[in-house]
């Protein structure tokens, strides 16, 4: 469990994170941040990376901001930055309820929220957001800039569509209009394990109706999506029982689950149904 | 005299080991480096079975930093590992070499060593070594039809080993009830905070061969690795530095532990080796796997007639140094607590594709009394018998005791010494409410939650004999030295011997220094293993110090002129019983006046120091038994545990804080292999649980605080200071409380059939009922 050999770079600045990026990214180059996912597998020498670009030093990218309705995070913003309500909206406190599933204490200390995204794990809680809420992921190289929309961005198990010399310098969240109710809910063996299938839910209710509703799904597929079918259950009904069983009986039905020699696809299925009836009791109890 | 707590026998003080352990001192075997010394690191097998094609070394030796690698052809000269125990013939073909020989026979098995200047230099080696398999079928059930195992003719069933007393067909002829039922205990094991560690010196100046990182038995793995080299015994030594946890995986002698020894023979330079997390899930014993097939006969009132089981002992590939152990001792304690009239255990002692396999703690305990308990419960539910008057109609009882078996524990004949353990049941009923208990979880059922309670005995065994020494000097400071061929695994050994020693003697507990797992400094030793350590070194701990104490009062009565028997110890401070503000003299004086060089010595022998003996002719049998409160999740599988409740009868407990610390600790254990911990194999024999993201240790979130109930009211009869073993009751009944448990809480009577219970197991008996 010691690492293969690598190079090792710290730049200071986002140009010349992506210029070094730019000339290492044909041998094997990799963005190094929180290092959570990246640094066993080196030590299991699962990754042998040839270089290794740190971007812990570099400016800029450790900020949280709010910009044209949207919650900007940078690249170097920690999951523990969320253990608190980054912003007042709904969007701060679904941040706040999601980011304590995530692994444990000190893995969120050094941990990312881009850097997540960036790994694609399938039971990323991140990756589940950034679907649920169509985030807009930064990615810059030293071609220049590009925004990619989540659902164009997750592309399978560890698979992203940034290109391999493009650092994911910056996700977008909408901030969550006021109203907005969320349930989270996952299912794994023991606490802060990677979960086994995860539904995240956010709605409106104007006039008794359901608006805006929104059903996330991680862990159970290969990458987190939108479920447009479940969501399509709920949009126009009264919240409730009834709603609620439709939405997670058509989020189950619309999922092609993952097997592994531990979880069979039919189990991952009946735990997507659970959890998103459950989420969506905890959203409109709240 | 002072009244601050001295240490005596039963109670809890604070442990001796802490001091450097809380403030970073502790000093493992990682934190061992010797001059010059090389680090190894081993390639491994990939494939779980295959013939070795090649195994080229040549780019790896010319790597930078390398001093030179290993295969097969280098250690042609040391044999396979042999048995602890010595020679068992007819196991001989199934030890393993210390590097592959001419086939794999799991994944992770030694292929070639590489040794280098430091860990990342051989590990980039002997990434660098080409080596090629022809891959063979790999057998990854024990209850798969055997194969062959060498090209020798040897077959993968090595041996079928049976034990039972009685005409077990005639009982199921005449049964009025026959119940059969089919159990299966997954693989898992121990998994110590701390992973191996071995280090190999070879002291020239002294021609002494050292091995630093040794734990559990450093006297038994000398006389093996002396054997092994065909050194003297007194040309090789074992170090046993700090441990961090034992369980019955660390300190046997593996293939790691021999290859540093034959390295720094052969180079002259110490030789290190730390085992990484990864090489641990892999490379370290495995234990548990068992699937039996049991079947009672039982008369109209439910009374045991007969048991008949048949097992298959899932070894993985090769028999390590415990040699039969686990399937003897699964054969001899599954009575467990009741009374069988006729008794048949058949073991089917099966090599497969697998991490080898041994002990871990409890070993055969925590599986039979898995299948013995939910037995018990078909049989109770089949008849429609509560499962708690089933119990009591077979217990044991202490009008019984002792009660023998002709059955051997240990290549130690049975007999239970003594205890009332359907009393011991009451008590715990009694301490957990049953009845309102019952009541409660009725009403919550009705509500439409799934919780329930289940309730395990078990037997446990402890104190194996036949002897074991120590030996007990007070220096003239009046420091007390205690040398014992014990081990330090961290259960509180030195705080427990000093206990003993520092009653018997006299003296603060924190006054005595205890040596262990030193094989220079006392020529026999057991180490820690099989809950024998406080009953045999702290019985033989205490026949040492009377013996000094003896001494000491003799000499103080020439000093105070009066006869030995009108004096008394306290604190290191000899005085006189009816006069304690009198005439004194300490423990450190009375040393000195016996220094070879003092005319005080009188006739005696020089020094305040004695050697003591203790031996047994049978272990003892403390008992418990464990009472759980489930919920499942019906709607993923999830179970969890509200309340647990263990009762244990230790006899004597020396420190009872330690005891509830060994007993929580091992309920952890339980827990893990009743609902978390496997290892999973695919069907080529790839290991899925390689890391601690898919081998399920539970955490602080899954293990509720126990409550214990400890009790003394059966004091082994079998020692002088009435002590049973402390070590493996945490764990032995766990998987079948939990399993009780689960049934109640579904209402499934006998659902639970195989261990751990996994969300998705339960899931699938769950759908099972549904359809």
């Amino acid at each position: 469990m010691k690492p293969a050999p690598f190079q090792y770079h710290a730049p200071k600045t986002v140009a010349d994170a992506v210029a070094l990026l730019a000339a290492h990214a044909g041998d094997d180059g990799r963005i190094l941040a929180g290092g959570q996912s990246l640094v066993p597998t080196m030590a299991f020498r699962l990754a042998r990376p040839a270089h290794l670009i740190d971007i812990n030093n570099v400016e800029g990218l450790d900020c949280i901001a709010e910009a044209g309705g949207r919650l900007c995070i940078g690249a170097t913003v920690r999951h523990a930055a969320f253990h608190k309500p980054v912003t007042a909206g709904p969007l701060g406190a679904l941040l706040s309820a999601v980011v304590r599933h995530i692994a444990h204490y000190p893995i969120r200390q050094r941990g990312t929220f881009c850097g997540s995204l960036a790994h694609a794990d399938p039971a990323s809680e991140w990756c589940c957001v950034a679907a649920a809420l169509d985030a807009e992921l930064v990615a810059r190289s030293a071609r220049g800039e590009r925004v990619i929309q989540a659902a164009a961005f997750f592309d399978g198990a560890m698979t992203t569509t940034l290109a391999e010399d493009e650092l994911l310098a910056e996700a977008r969240l909408p901030l969550l209009p006021e109203g907005t109710k969320f349930g989270f809910q996952e299912f794994s063996r023991r606490a802060g394990d990677f979960a086994i299938a995860m539904a995240l839910v956010a709605f409106r209710v104007e006039g008794g109706r359901i608006a805006d509703a929104r059903i996330g799904i991680g862990g159970a597929e290969p990458a987190a999506r939108r479920i447009a079918k479940a969501e399509a259950a709920l949009d126009g009904a009264a919240p409730g029982k009834d709603a609620f069983a439709a939405a997670a009986d058509a989020a189950a039905a619309a999922m092609d689950p993952m097997e592994d020699v531990n979880t069979s696809a039919g189990y991952r299925r009946d735990l997507v149904r659970t959890l998103v009836r459950r989420a969506l009791e905890d959203a409109a109890a709240a | 005299m002072s009244d601050r707590a001295m240490g005596r026998i039963g109670e809890s003080v604070t442990r001796l080991e802490d001091p450097p352990l809380v403030t970073g001192r502790g000093r493992f075997a990682g934190d061992i480096n010797l001059a010059h010394q090389l680090h190894m690191r081993l390639l491994r097998s990939p494939v779980a079975h295959g013939r070795i094609k090649t195994v080229d070394v040549e780019a790896a030796r010319a790597m930078p930093g390398v001093y030179a690698v290993w295969t097969f052809d280098d250690i042609r000269d040391v044999p396979p590992i042999d048995f602890r125990e010595g020679r068992i013939e007819k196991y001989e073909p199934f030890r393993q070499y210390i590097l592959a020989r001419d086939r794999v026979r799991y994944v992770g098995e030694p292929v070639a060593a590489v040794f280098a200047a430091d860990p990342y230099a051989a590990e980039d080696a002997a990434d660098a070594i080409l080596a090629e398999f022809e891959e063979l079928p790999a057998i990854t059930d024990g209850a798969d039809a055997p194969g062959a195992f060498d090209d020798a003719g040897h077959r993968t069933e090595a041996d079928i080993v049976t034990q039972g007393y009685g005409d077990v067909e005639k009982a199921f002829a005449k049964a009025a009830h026959v119940i059969e039922r089919e159990f299966v205990v997954g693989r898992h094991s121990g998994v110590p905070l701390e992973t191996r560690g071995a280090i190999g010196h070879y002291d020239a100046a002294h021609d002494v061969l050292e091995l630093h990182g040794a734990a559990k038995v450093p006297h038994r793995n000398r006389e093996a690795l002396a054997r092994m080299f065909g050194r003297p015994l007194n040309a090789v030594h074992l170090f046993e530095s700090h441990v961090g946890g034992g369980f019955g995986v660390r300190g046997e002698l593996y293939p790691e532990d021999v290859l540093v020894c034959a390295a720094a023979l052969r180079f002259g330079r110490p030789v290190k080796w730390i085992e990484d997390r990864m090489e641990h899930l892999l490379a370290t014993n495995h234990s548990r796997q068992q699937r039996h097939r049991i079947r009672a006969a039982v008369d109209a009132d439910g009374r045991l007639l007969a048991i008949d089981d048949t097992f298959f002992h899932d070894q993985g590939a090769y028999i390590r140094t415990h040699g039969a152990r686990v399937i003897t001792m699964t054969c001899g304690i599954l009575p467990g607590p009741y009374k069988v009239a006729d008794y048949r255990a058949t073991g089917h002692f099966r090599l497969t594709n697998k991490t080898p396999a041994a002990t871990y703690r409890s070993p055969g305990r925590f599986e039979s009394t898995f299948v013995r308990e939910r037995l018990m419960d078909a049989i109770a539910d089949e008849l429609g018998i509560g499962r708690l008057e089933l119990r009591r109609r077979n217990a044991v009882g202490p009008e019984d005791m002792p009660y023998a078996l002709p059955l051997v524990v240990l290549g130690d004949d049975v007999e239970y010494d003594n205890g009332d353990y359907v009393g011991l049941l009451d008590k715990a009923l009694d301490h957990v409410g049953w009845d309102a208990l019952q009541a409660d979880l009725q009403r919550r059922r009705a509500a439409g939650e799934a919780v329930g309670a289940g309730v395990a005995m078990f037997v446990e065994k402890s104190g194996l004999g036949p002897s074991d020494g120590a030996k007990v000097t007070v220096d003239p400071s009046g420091a007390v030295e205690l040398i014992t061929g014990g081990a330090s695994i961290g259960q509180g050994f030195e705080t427990c011997m000093a206990q003993i020693c520092a009653d018997a003697l006299g003296v603060d507990y924190r006054k005595v220094r205890v040596v262990h797992g030193q094989t220079n400094r006392i020529e026999f030793g057991i180490g820690a293993h099989a809950s024998r350590a406080t009953v045999m070194t702290g019985s033989a701990t205490n026949e040492a110090a009377l013996l000094v104490r003896a001494k000491a009062l003799d000499v103080a009565s020439d000093l105070l002129q009066a006869p030995a028997d009108t004096l008394d110890i306290q604190d290191g401070v000899v005085f006189r019983k009816d006069n304690p503000d009198g005439p004194s003299v300490g423990l450190g004086e009375i040393a000195t006046q016996l220094l070879p060089t003092r005319k005080t010595l009188g006739g005696r022998e020089p020094g305040l120091m004695a050697e003591g003996w203790f031996h047994s002719d049978h272990q003892t049998y403390p008992f418990g038994c464990h009472i759980a409160v489930v919920k499942v999740d019906r709607e993923t599988g999830h179970v969890g545990v509200e309340r647990y409740v263990i009762a244990y009868d230790i006899g004597r407990a020396v420190n009872p804080m330690l005891v509830e610390g060994q007993i929580s600790g091992g309920f952890a254990q339980g827990l893990g292999g009743a609902l978390y911990e496997e290892f999973v194999y695919d069907e080529r024999g790839q290991p899925q649980s390689v890391t601690f993201a898919d081998y399920l240790l539970p955490t602080a979130r899954e293990v509720p605080d126990i409550e214990l109930l400890l009790r003394e009211d059966a004091p082994s009869p079998r020692n002088p200071l009435g002590i049973k073993g402390a070590g493996e009751a945490g764990v032995t009944g766990v998987g079948a409380a939990i399993a009780s448990a689960i049934d109640d809480a579904l209402q499934m009577p006998g659902a639970v059939t195989q261990l751990p219970v996994t969300p998705q197991r339960l899931k699938v008996l769950l759908d099972g009922a549904r359809d």
